[in-house]
């Protein structure tokens, strides 16, 4: 079933032959498709016009007029607002460093993993790697305060590290076993070529399966930006101090201490949105062949 | 596949999987067995065996946070999988404006539920668009404070929720529609099958590994559910909000009950356990 397939990006298209004559049997669109359609996506997409709309007005013309109201004039303030005094520059730092380094060594950790688990014969390696995809399924909840506690212990509560070592943790399961279904997929011959020309496990891991998987690689790569990214229950778990928060946490923040100023509330929330969206759209491929085989979150 | 595993490869499994033990089997544990204390985080934890779970039992909040939960399943499961199976089939065959149209639906999905939170928290505020709209339509008498009002609040957070998690549905259903056969369909229609008898007898069943996915998936996320609300009404106003993450990280985080939180920890991973497994014994057939 494709939803599950572990081979990113197949996408069983038939020949276009074909489809000309099953379209012609299957009967084409009806006209008022669009004329449901249009208006449809109009209504889906009016709340992120409206916050930005809002976003973009000045707080008196708010008061003035009506949150509502359509806007007369451009305004910068509460985006000026929201990254000074609501301190969201400081948490888009705090997100980015957080996100680039747990992508890395997730990624990089879980590919070994998958390495390991795909071409080695490894005993109990199937019951190895559910455990691991099962570790990644739990509900968070189950793990929150144990994790707080042992951050504690450890002496990294309240720093960016604890964040990024609980995110690899979490994440790492899933992430092999997507790459452990790809790299089982790959021919045994390139294997045993290079095997010949003399190159060791961790030759042919370095400069023949990383290369090879990089397709997936860049799935996952989609997928646990974002979902790192935007994470929150994590950073309310193991930090306390505001001037650590990722975006998320520091949206919550700035929405308690500027309560009806919606333009300060709306310019963080697009800030916050603008850096997945940008990944979205440069990865929209990548990102829902992603989530074809991510179908665990 | 290679017999001989050399120490470097062992080294290449063993350091992931020490990560995820550590960060993730272990707390998991220590949840279990924390469930069974008191414990305010200063101190020795004092033993109270069932006494938490008996507690809960009692608990009203605790009550309305399953309920709320259940409510949660079917609403933001049924109508997020309503949506995205019938948005899939709409948008399924390539044509003018499709792209688009997929786009926009996709698109809530890459924002974080904080922000999704946030977003809607905008839309229902008093001056908001929603109740605007309403009153533009003449439906003042419908207007209301959407998230402080204790009968509805619960409900516009679930929409807020669907809003996000419908476009990941579509895309499931959109790549389980790729494996359907069209001849099938074809087959049918030739016999005079008209569309709703080709979508019901042909369609559905080829979909069953992608119905059994989006189900599990589906259950599990909404018992993970927590950010969403967190970021909308944080449980309130007077818990009828609360769902038993929220509930649980109330107790546990705010309130420093770690033994009472843990136990209603261990109650979320005992109803999620069952859709867990059915993934995973899904996934090892697919693997095979």
């Amino acid at each position: 079933m494709s939803a599950t397939n572990p081979t990113l990006g197949a996408t069983g298209a038939t020949p276009p032959g074909r489809k000309r004559h099953h379209r012609r049997v299957i009967g084409s669109r009806s006209p008022w498709f669009h004329v449901f359609m249009i208006p449809f996506t109009l209504a889906w997409i009016t709340p992120m016009v409206f916050v930005l709309v809002v976003a973009f007005r000045s707080f008196d013309d708010i008061v003035a007029r009506g949150l509502s109201a359509l806007p007369t004039s451009l305004s910068w303030e509460g985006f000026a607002t929201a990254l000074s005094a609501g301190g969201i520059a400081g948490a888009l730092r705090n997100s980015v460093i957080v996100t680039v380094c747990a992508v890395i060594i997730s990624l990089f950790l879980a590919s070994m993993a998958a390495y390991a688990l795909s071409r080695y014969r490894i005993p109990f390696r199937n019951a190895i790697l559910l455990v691991m995809l099962a570790g990644n399924l739990l509900p968070p909840q189950i793990l929150l305060i144990p994790v707080a506690k042992i951050a504690e212990g450890l002496g990294i509560y309240d720093t960016l590290l604890a964040l990024v070592v609980v995110q690899v943790g979490f994440g790492l399961g899933f992430y092999t076993f997507v790459l452990h279904g790809f790299m089982r997929s790959l021919p045994d011959e390139v294997f045993e070529a290079a095997r010949i020309d003399g190159a060791g496990p961790i030759r042919i891991y370095a400069q023949i399966v990383l290369p090879l998987c990089r397709p997936s690689l860049a799935a996952l790569t989609a997928l646990a930006t974002t979902w790192i990214f935007n994470d929150l229950i994590w950073a309310m778990t193991v930090l306390r101090t505001e001037t650590n928060f990722p975006i998320t946490a520091a949206l919550l923040n700035l929405q308690g201490g500027f309560v009806s100023q919606w333009n300060v509330v709306a310019a963080g929330s697009i800030m916050a949105a603008v850096p997945t969206a940008i990944v979205f759209f440069i990865f929209q491929k990548q990102f829902v062949s992603g989530l074809m085989v991510g179908a665990s979150k | 596949m290679l017999r001989r595993v050399p120490w470097v490869v062992w080294l290449f499994l063993l350091v992931p999987l020490a990560a995820e033990v550590f960060w993730v089997f272990w707390p998991a544990l220590n949840s279990f067995s924390l469930s069974f204390t008191r414990w305010n985080g200063i101190g020795a934890a004092e033993p109270v065996g069932f006494g938490n779970y008996v507690d809960l039992w009692n608990d009203p909040v605790f009550r309305t946070a399953l309920r709320n939960n259940v409510i949660w399943v079917i609403g933001f499961g049924g109508l997020s999988v309503l949506g995205g199976l019938i948005l899939a089939v709409l948008l399924n065959r390539p044509g003018r404006g499709i792209g688009i149209y997929r786009s926009a639906i996709y698109l809530p999905m890459v924002f974080s539920l904080a922000v999704t939170g946030l977003f809607w928290r905008v839309m229902y505020s008093p001056a908001g668009l929603v109740n605007t709209t309403l009153g533009a339509l003449g439906l003042e008498s419908w207007e209301r404070q959407w998230l402080a009002d204790p009968d509805v609040a619960l409900y516009a957070v679930l929409i807020a929720a669907v809003w996000r998690q419908v476009g990941y549905i579509m895309v499931l259903y959109l790549a389980g529609l790729k494996g359907v056969d069209p001849a099938l369909e074809e087959a049918a229609a030739m016999d005079g099958a008209n569309r709703r008898q080709r979508f019901f007898s042909i369609v559905m069943p080829q979909l069953k590994g992608v119905n059994a996915v989006v189900f599990a998936v589906t259950v599990i996320d909404s018992l993970r559910t927590f950010d969403i609300v967190w970021a909308m009404t944080r449980g309130g106003p007077y818990n009828s909000t609360q769902l038993l993450s929220t509930y649980m990280f109330e107790q546990g985080f705010t309130l420093v009950n770690l033994g009472y939180g843990s136990a209603i920890a261990v109650v979320i991973f005992a109803l999620a356990i069952v859709f867990i497994i059915s993934y995973l014994v899904r996934s090892i057939r697919q693997e095979d």
